[in-house]
């Protein structure tokens, strides 16, 4: 790891201040991610400014919808009684990332910041009509993810929540890549009274993605055959050496129906 | 550079470190307790798994920094003198290592999970473990000697 300096401020205004004074300084809510690109000398970011100590962990029903601070770590999320009961499906999302210890130090916000292409929680804020508050303004989940590892975020802004409205019915169904347990395929399926969501992870080139073809079938008939009938595409999604995009396309729809059995 | 303070075994240490330093080398190489092993150093493997403030976290993926206050305790901390923590004890009447290089890992991962959870099952234990890679065993005898030490440690 390149020589950075290190600094933990005790709220959001004190850590804005703290990256101004640097050149180039990044923010560090848990470390999952950032920690291990360091150590690959992948970054060299003058200073990081940890917001561990900011006071964004909490979890709190505001009615229509769960709202989670950023710095709330997976495994809080897991574990929640407020979030098992009003959204299991994503207890039951948070409680598959990784392994126990990156769910033990990994947190909601810095994972959305991030927008991992594999990443599981974006399909989640995009499927659950998401708002993501930050210390500026608050950004609806359709205008929040702009592609790969790109967010509407500027420079020096903050995740402090994300509020999840509560569906009538909702899963999160993946198909983890054996060694990683990241997403090759991940699906957030919703059900509102306004029609179903379905987001897909691990699979667009450009990062997380709404299905418009599934959520039209599904909001018609909320039922693993009325998927049967459609093509899904394989335009746009990702090439590795875990799958072609033809079979993340077959994935899309096998997980999708797995999440609305 | 800048001084850290934290309680490691129930030990206050005190040191000046650079502030890119790891907690695992924070741990190896400051205080001198190498229980602690780095077999991947990327987040992978798990035989750097400590127990920060009662949770297990890779020391290998955290700056000595992110710890200032808290509270470790690593696989040297389990024992009492000479008796071995009841999970150590299991591990050892199961065969649950060969070469032993993921046993401190794999000893600290389980020590949490059962504390969390008393009655744990198969499932459970192997869920629990995914963060630990051993390419001695085949996984068996690790998890008979999870599942007995949970019974030793009264679940």
């Amino acid at each position: 790891m390149y020589s950075t300096k290190y600094i933990k401020p005790n709220s959001t205004s004190e850590a804005l201040e703290a990256i101004k004074s640097m050149g180039e300084g990044k923010f560090l809510a848990g470390g999952m991610t950032l920690i291990p690109t360091l150590k690959q000398r992948l970054a060299s970011p003058d200073g990081l400014v940890d917001i561990s100590g900011c006071d964004l962990d909490s979890i709190s029903d505001e009615g229509d919808t769960i709202k989670i601070g950023a710095m709330t770590k997976h495994a809080s999320v897991a574990e929640s009684g407020l979030v098992n009961k009003a959204i299991p499906a994503l207890a039951k999302l948070a409680d598959g990332i990784g392994d126990r210890q990156v769910r033990n130090r990994g947190t909601l916000g810095g994972s959305v910041a991030n927008n991992d292409p594999s990443a599981c929680y974006p399909s989640a804020v995009l499927a659950l009509k998401a708002i993501v508050h930050t210390n500026t303004r608050s950004i609806e989940a359709d205008e929040f993810f702009t592609g790969m590892f790109e967010t509407a975020l500027e420079e020096n802004e903050i995740i402090e929540a994300i509020s999840f409205s509560k569906p009538s019915k909702a899963n999160y169904v993946k198909f983890p890549n054996p060694a990683s347990r990241y997403a090759m395929v991940g699906v957030f399926v919703a059900q509102f009274n306004d029609g179903v969501r379905v987001a897909v992870t691990g699979a667009g080139e450009g990062g997380v993605f709404r299905h418009a073809e599934m959520e039209a079938a599904l909001s018609s008939n909320y039922n693993a055959d009325a998927l049967s009938s459609l093509e899904i595409s394989s335009e746009g999604l990702i090439s590795d050496l875990h799958a072609s995009p033809e079979y993340r396309a077959n994935l899309i729809k096998e997980m999708t129906k797995r999440a609305v059995v | 550079m800048g001084e850290i303070s934290l309680k490691l075994n129930g030990k206050l240490e005190t040191k000046d470190v650079a502030d890119n330093t790891l907690l695992i080398d924070f741990i190896r190489e400051h205080v001198g307790l190498t229980g602690t092993h780095v077999g991947c150093d990327t987040s992978q493997c798990g035989a750097c798994v400590i127990h920060l403030d009662g949770v297990s976290v890779k020391a290998c993926t955290m700056l000595a920094k992110q710890a200032e206050g808290s509270e470790i305790v690593t696989i040297e901390g389990l024992a009492d003198g000479d008796e071995l923590h009841p999970m150590q004890q299991a591990f050892h009447e199961n065969h649950g290592l060969q070469c032993g290089f993921c046993t401190p890992g794999m000893v600290m991962s389980a020590v949490e999970m059962v504390t969390k959870n008393k009655n744990i099952s198969e499932d459970e234990i192997r869920k629990g473990l995914e963060g630990n890679i051993c390419r001695c065993t085949g996984y068996h005898n690790i998890v008979q000697s999870v599942k007995a030490g949970a019974a030793k440690m009264g679940g």
